[in-house]
């Protein structure tokens, strides 16, 4: 059986004038069709700017990313991301905003009508069919967020890839929000990658959790796997000895193993 | 036994406590009609915190200048006698007795003409070629120093030239509107699409929208507020440059009417067009700070 996303002896370095700073080293990760993965390290390990190749948005210096045994190496709806900043186009209603990325991606399989239903049902399965006709600037930043997962959604991406997606948000819109993804994996059974730096964000969501080393030249330092059943309840589950297990080692690698070193 | 009793006692004392607020959205009832009229009460107040100072400052003025003007000697007119003599022009703005004889409303029109016809040609060009040096780093490189040079040339200095060029008055008064207003437009427009987040390009990109629709659905909505900054500086400029390039080419116009007023020495009628070109430029302005308010709606409030 072969790998539905497949990231390949992945490097990366960035340049800027003589000095090259080595980013990633050595990444090799797959991941299965309906997986949740998280990858989770300190601020600067690299996280994001794997994210961003994964989603075409940078290029990898070595090695490549393999999406049904076929490579991609430029952005495209196959693998919508969810921007941590929700980067809603202001100018644009909560319906243009899904409409916009539905009309490029449908143009030709689906009619005027068609379209204008599959928008709906997308702000729907987010519970923002109400405000379709709002500006960005005038809903909260947890609707935000909902419409970014929607309009991503909407792109009936292979992978779905969340930038911190719940970072920007108070604790208690973040777990309801957290709540509204685990039940929408458990409904569509997307693949998704995450890039996370909460721990009980990743234990609570993901089937795998990836640990990544401090950079320069981070490495994936260890994958560990989240044995839980679903669907998970949150308040269940903070009893659970086989969560607790889990949080514990990743905080285990985070703040023993790869402790962060400030001006690293 | 007498505990409950009392008990019983307070929750019938509570009923006609209940009674007033019952009675107490009726008393909400009525202040709700009132508003309306302290609503017009408000809106006129309001007005009139605006109109009434600079209409009190005006009258001061007026009174200034008649009581300077008024003496025998005075090289200008005071105001009651540009009145006076301006009268027909006022009260008749639109005969046509032929050539540049023409009331004041054919001159300001086409004036207005030669200015919607230069504009209209400077935003397109300035947002396309602000648009090609805001997005193509060597675009910049090639033509920013350029831009940066020809934008400090006087409007009227490119008038001989334009005459040499179009030979005629009304393509060149044309040109010179175009070469006035163009710069702020191209100038603002480039830095507005250098503005635009990162974050919009990703989405672009994601979405893989075609340069002709990143063009029209992202830059352009994204970098309006700096473009209409622009094209608000374009037209104050191009209004400007009208009346210098028209004194010069001649034919009907305002900047013309002036001019030949100068020459026959009618101060007055100066005086009033002068009136008319500060009012037309501000109506311009506001035109199209409205526009940009309606355009710019979304964008601005983020």
């Amino acid at each position: 059986m072969h790998a539905y996303l497949k990231l390949d002896h992945i490097d990366k370095t960035f340049t800027r004038g003589n000095a090259t700073t080595e980013v990633l080293k050595d990444i090799n990760l797959t991941i299965d069709k309906g997986e949740y993965v998280s990858i989770i390290g300190h601020s600067g390990c690299g996280k994001s700017t794997l994210l961003n190749i994964v989603a075409g948005l940078t290029d990898t210096t070595q090695g490549c990313v393999l999406l049904e045994n076929r490579e991609v190496n430029s952005p495209g709806p196959d693998r919508a991301v969810v921007f941590q900043n929700h980067s809603l186009l202001p100018w644009l209603t909560v319906y243009e905003n899904v409409r916009l990325g539905v009309d490029k991606v449908f143009a030709s399989t689906k009619t005027r009508a068609e379209r204008d239903a599959w928008v709906m049902h997308n702000l729907n399965l987010v519970q923002m069919a109400h405000a379709k006709d709002k500006r960005p600037s005038e809903v909260s930043g947890g609707m935000k967020q909902r419409v970014g997962i929607a309009r991503a959604l909407a792109m009936e991406p292979k992978v779905l890839l969340l930038d911190e997606p719940f970072g920007a948000l108070d604790a208690l819109t973040r777990a309801h929000l957290q709540d509204s993804v685990m039940a929408l994996h458990q409904k569509l059974g997307n693949t998704i990658l995450m890039i996370t730096h909460d721990v009980d964000e990743a234990v609570l969501l993901s089937d795998r959790i990836v640990m990544m080393t401090n950079g320069p030249s981070a490495r994936i330092g260890e994958v560990l796997e989240v044995p839980l059943a679903r669907p998970r309840k949150r308040l269940e589950l903070a009893t659970n000895a086989g969560y607790l297990k889990c949080r514990q080692r990743v905080l285990e690698f985070l703040y023993e193993r790869h402790r962060f070193v400030e001006a690293a | 036994m007498s505990m409950p009793a009392i008990k019983a006692d307070a929750t019938t004392v509570a009923i006609p406590t209940a009674s007033p607020t019952a009675a107490a959205p009726v008393v909400t009832m009525t202040p709700k009609q009132a508003p309306r009229a302290e609503k017009y009460i408000k809106m006129a107040k309001e007005a009139a915190v605006r109109v009434v100072p600079p209409l009190i400052v005006l009258a001061l003025l007026m009174l200034f200048w008649e009581l300077v003007c008024r003496r025998t000697g005075s090289t200008l007119p005071p105001p009651s006698r540009v009145f006076k003599e301006t009268k027909e022009l006022i009260f008749d703005p639109f005969f046509d007795r032929g050539g540049i004889d023409k009331g004041l409303f054919w001159h300001l029109s086409a004036s207005l003409q030669r200015v919607a016809f230069g504009y209209s040609i400077a935003a397109v060009v300035g947002i396309g070629l602000g648009t090609l040096v805001g997005q193509s780093v060597w675009a910049m490189r090639g033509l920013d120093p350029l831009f940066q040079v020809l934008r400090t040339i006087p409007p009227l200095a490119w008038l001989p030239l334009s005459l040499a060029a179009f030979r005629d008055g009304q393509p060149s008064a044309i040109f010179v509107i175009f070469i006035t207003s163009v710069w702020p437009i191209i100038i603002n427009t480039a830095v507005g699409i250098r503005n635009i987040p990162q974050d919009y390009r990703n989405v672009a990109a994601v979405v893989q929208l075609n340069p002709l629709e990143f063009f029209s659905k992202i830059m352009i909505p994204a970098a309006a507020p700096y473009i209409f900054t622009g094209l608000r500086i374009g037209i104050g400029l191009s209004w400007l440059a009208i009346v210098a390039a028209e004194m010069l080419i001649g034919g009907v116009g305002i900047g013309f009417f002036i001019w030949d007023a100068w020459n026959s020495s009618h101060i007055s009628e100066i005086i009033l067009a002068l009136f008319y070109v500060g009012i037309i430029g501000f109506v311009l302005d506001r035109l199209i700070a409205g526009l940009a308010k309606i355009v710019t709606r979304g964008t601005a409030l983020n």
